[in-house]
């Protein structure tokens, strides 16, 4: 016998039980009673944003960087709708969240009642699965089910959708210890035939390539894939999810591929004969064009999700696996094959002798010149500074491009980056998630003068919670990556991408209580760093950069990932 | 690469929301629904749903692999390439019935096995079962009489047994 409680009190226990230790959320009517409960419940750390979709963002951050289920508490209506580009971030990239949403009264579903929105049907495209609780009955175990779908197989967001009578309807509170679904089991160990053919491939490749994305990093599959590439000395690419994967400081890595990847990324992937694509799904951002992708090459694909196998590029090695697992069993086949490590490397030489012409011949490289601040030497020096230590959020765009490109991240999940749906404005809240789920690190989202602007409102939940998050505003006064589109396909015509009133970051900072500083020449950027990452509290560092710096490399759009523009 | 037609034969949970999940799926993805049929099975809280589709081999693969990806879809088959199987569709067609035409119809739900089962003084309605062939069959011959309206259920499938032990 459950003990007999209340809808909105079995939805705090669950919680509890869940291990949930912060929710991110905004009160209302529908949600009330979630609310008064939650009142009663202080070992459970409620962070009050500003706005739904900072909510949604800064739980996805706190996924990401700790690998534990985001949770967001938000009430009916408009509450539920803005959380809902958050839940698509989250959905492009397989973050495991749950978003409880208060509902109307059951008895008015239906009845366009006040703040009354179907919430399931219009998330049902975004979300792994939604839940709208008809029975308080079912209460429990749909909330233990959305936890487990959340962070089971390919991991997603789920939104449970509680209507205000189930809240306070009264009934038992069982909470299931373990849950099964009959029409939900992921398959996470690899079938060992092909796993066999994966390391045939390999042992008789000439010009290998490993290619990692994010589902290595949900997966905590960062030591294997290090092994594997370390044992057979093999040259690393990764996707922009997959940065962080492995570190970008290590001589095996060749650091980003696809459209704004590095050129030996892409070269070596051209001209592969053996691709190993571990958690990736192929996205055309990575790919170009499709037909030209690596036309040379046997691919081995690895990924949980058998629907991103053979979607975008042609597989020859298909291994539907939990990616940590995969590559273990791929390790030990490497083992039993008693090749050393010398055996590999000679077999490779030749390989890595074209790489690193490659890499001579196009290193990463920016211009310093005249008096402006470029964008890549700040990362660059933030990434000194910081020892590669920090965990960095990026907004979207040319921020978080250069990013990508010029910080060399050490560990896994330490950049929180909006990947397959490319939100601007994620980049903030989400720091405000990393932050919350990692107090003693440091917390520096990278953003530009547009997308900060996105949910800029958010200053002050960080301010309150007393987040010591650094923001590093690339201000060119430009929104930079479409004025970069437009520079190179249309004709320089710049439509709408030049803000005539940005605010003055620093007094912003400082109206919401944080520290502000700006910059605007090269010779500032060290010590305002140093100054930045030795502040004790919420800093925004507006940096006034050079106005038309461009993110190179570049592969325009549909062309093959060899045909790059070069800086 | 060559498109095909596909029948598909769904056990979906019987929860509100299934038939969204998998029409929007179909909607958002970009691929074809020729149609659909829902209905319970022996255990209610299972529905069974038969879908028509068509599409090159990789949209196939895409379409079978997306609906086993969503939580509610318990099994898919895709039946048209898994062995031998039973399709029907049933068809109720309302013909004008004039006196000069009245035997000719006659004559064609005899050959076709159908059944009359609504009679007015000016129309007939036809109960067609049958193939997808069958009921084009009876379609084209009953049209030079006049159709006046067509209904039809969307194709059903079932695997057949082996024959043999």
């Amino acid at each position: 016998m459950g003990e007999v409680m209340t809808g909105a009190k079995m939805v705090i226990e669950a919680l509890k039980r869940e291990g949930v230790e912060v929710l991110f959320g905004y009160p209302g009517g529908a949600i009330l009673d979630i609310y008064d409960e939650l009142y009663k419940a202080p070992e459970l750390k409620h962070v009050l944003v500003r706005h739904e979709q900072g909510a949604t963002h800064a739980a996805d951050g706190y996924a990401r960087s700790t690998g534990k289920v985001g949770v967001v508490l938000v009430t009916s209506g408009p509450g539920a709708t803005n959380t809902v580009t958050g839940i698509a971030t989250a959905y492009m990239d397989s973050i495991p969240i749950v978003v409880l949403t208060g509902q109307v009264p059951t008895r008015l579903i239906g009845n366009d009642a006040f703040q009354e929105v179907d919430i399931t049907g219009i998330t049902r495209p975004i979300t792994k699965h939604n839940f709208l609780v008809k029975r308080i009955e079912d209460l429990p175990t749909i909330i233990k089910a959305a936890f487990y779908i959340a962070k089971t197989g390919r991991p997603g967001p789920v939104l449970v959708d509680i209507p205000k009578d189930i809240q306070q309807a009264k009934g038992e509170f069982y909470y299931p210890e373990e849950i099964k679904l009959r029409s939900y089991n992921p398959v996470y160990e690899p079938h060992i035939k092909q796993i066999e053919r994966a390391y045939q491939l390999l042992e008789n490749a000439e010009r290998p390539v490993l290619m990692l994305g994010g589902g290595v990093i949900s997966a905590n599959a960062s030591e294997e894939a290090r092994k594997l590439a370390e044992k057979l000395k093999l040259p690393v690419v990764m996707t922009l999810m997959g940065l962080s994967a492995f570190p970008g400081d290590h001589e095996q890595s060749l650091g980003m591929l696809g459209m704004h990847g590095t050129y030996y990324a892409n070269m070596a992937v051209a001209n592969c004969d053996v691709l190993l694509a571990v958690g990736v799904r192929f996205d055309d951002r990575v790919t170009g064009k499709v037909d030209a992708f690596a036309p040379g090459a046997k691919i081995i694909h690895i990924d949980i999700d058998p629907s991103s196998i053979q979607k975008n590029v042609k597989v020859d090695v298909p291994i539907v696996a939990d990616c940590k697992r995969a590559l273990k069993r791929l390790l030990e086949f490497v083992k039993q094959g008693g090749k050393d490590k010398k055996y590999w490397e000679e077999r490779f030489t030749d390989w890595w002798e074209q790489i690193n012409i490659w890499k001579r011949r196009y290193p990463l490289v920016y211009k310093q010149e005249g008096d402006y601040i470029k964008p890549q030497f700040v990362i660059e020096k933030l990434w000194e500074l910081t020892k590669g230590e920090a965990i960095i959020t990026t907004e979207v765009g040319q921020n978080q491009m250069w990013t990508a490109l010029f910080y060399k991240f050490k560990h896994p999940r330490s950049l929180i980056t909006s990947g397959g749906l490319g939100t601007m404005g994620f980049g903030f809240p989400a720091a405000i998630g990393a932050q919350m789920g990692n107090p003693d690190k440091l917390v520096i989202d990278i953003a530009g003068d547009g997308s900060i602007q996105m949910n800029i409102q958010e200053l002050a939940t960080a301010v309150e919670q007393r987040l010591p998050i650094k923001i590093i505003i690339l201000n060119n006064g430009f929104l930079g990556m479409v004025r970069q589109w437009q520079e190179l396909f249309y004709g320089r015509r710049y439509s709408s991408v030049r803000f005539q009133v940005i605010p003055d970051f620093v007094k912003l900072a400082e109206a919401y209580g944080a520290v502000g500083m700006r910059i605007t020449r090269p010779e500032e950027v060290e010590p305002a760093l140093k100054k930045v990452l030795q502040t004790n509290s919420l800093v925004i560092l507006d940096v006034h950069i050079a106005p038309e710096e461009g993110v190179f490399p570049m592969v325009p759009a549909g062309k093959a990932t060899t045909e790059m523009i070069l800086l | 690469m060559q498109e095909k037609r596909y029948t598909l034969s769904v056990l979906v949970e019987n929860t509100p929301g299934a038939l969204a999940r998998i029409a929007g799926l179909f909607s958002g993805r970009g691929f074809n629904i020729d149609s659909l049929c829902v209905a319970e099975t022996l255990d209610p809280t299972l529905s069974h749903l038969t879908l028509v589709t068509h599409g090159d081999d990789q949209i196939l693969e895409q379409i079978l692999k997306q609906l086993r990806r969503l939580i509610d879809v318990y099994k898919v088959v895709n039946v048209t390439e898994e062995g031998d199987h039973v399709e029907r569709e049933m068809a109720l067609i309302k013909v004008r019935a004039e006196k000069e035409n009245r035997d000719e119809i006659f004559r064609i739900c005899e050959i076709f096995r159908c059944k009359i089962v609504d009679v007015s003084p000016k129309t007939y309605v036809v109960e067609v079962t049958g193939d997808r062939d069958k009921l084009e069959a009876v379609i084209e011959l009953l049209k030079p009489m006049g159709i006046k309206e067509i209904v039809r259920t969307g194709v059903i499938a079932i695997r057949r047994e082996k024959k043999s032990a």
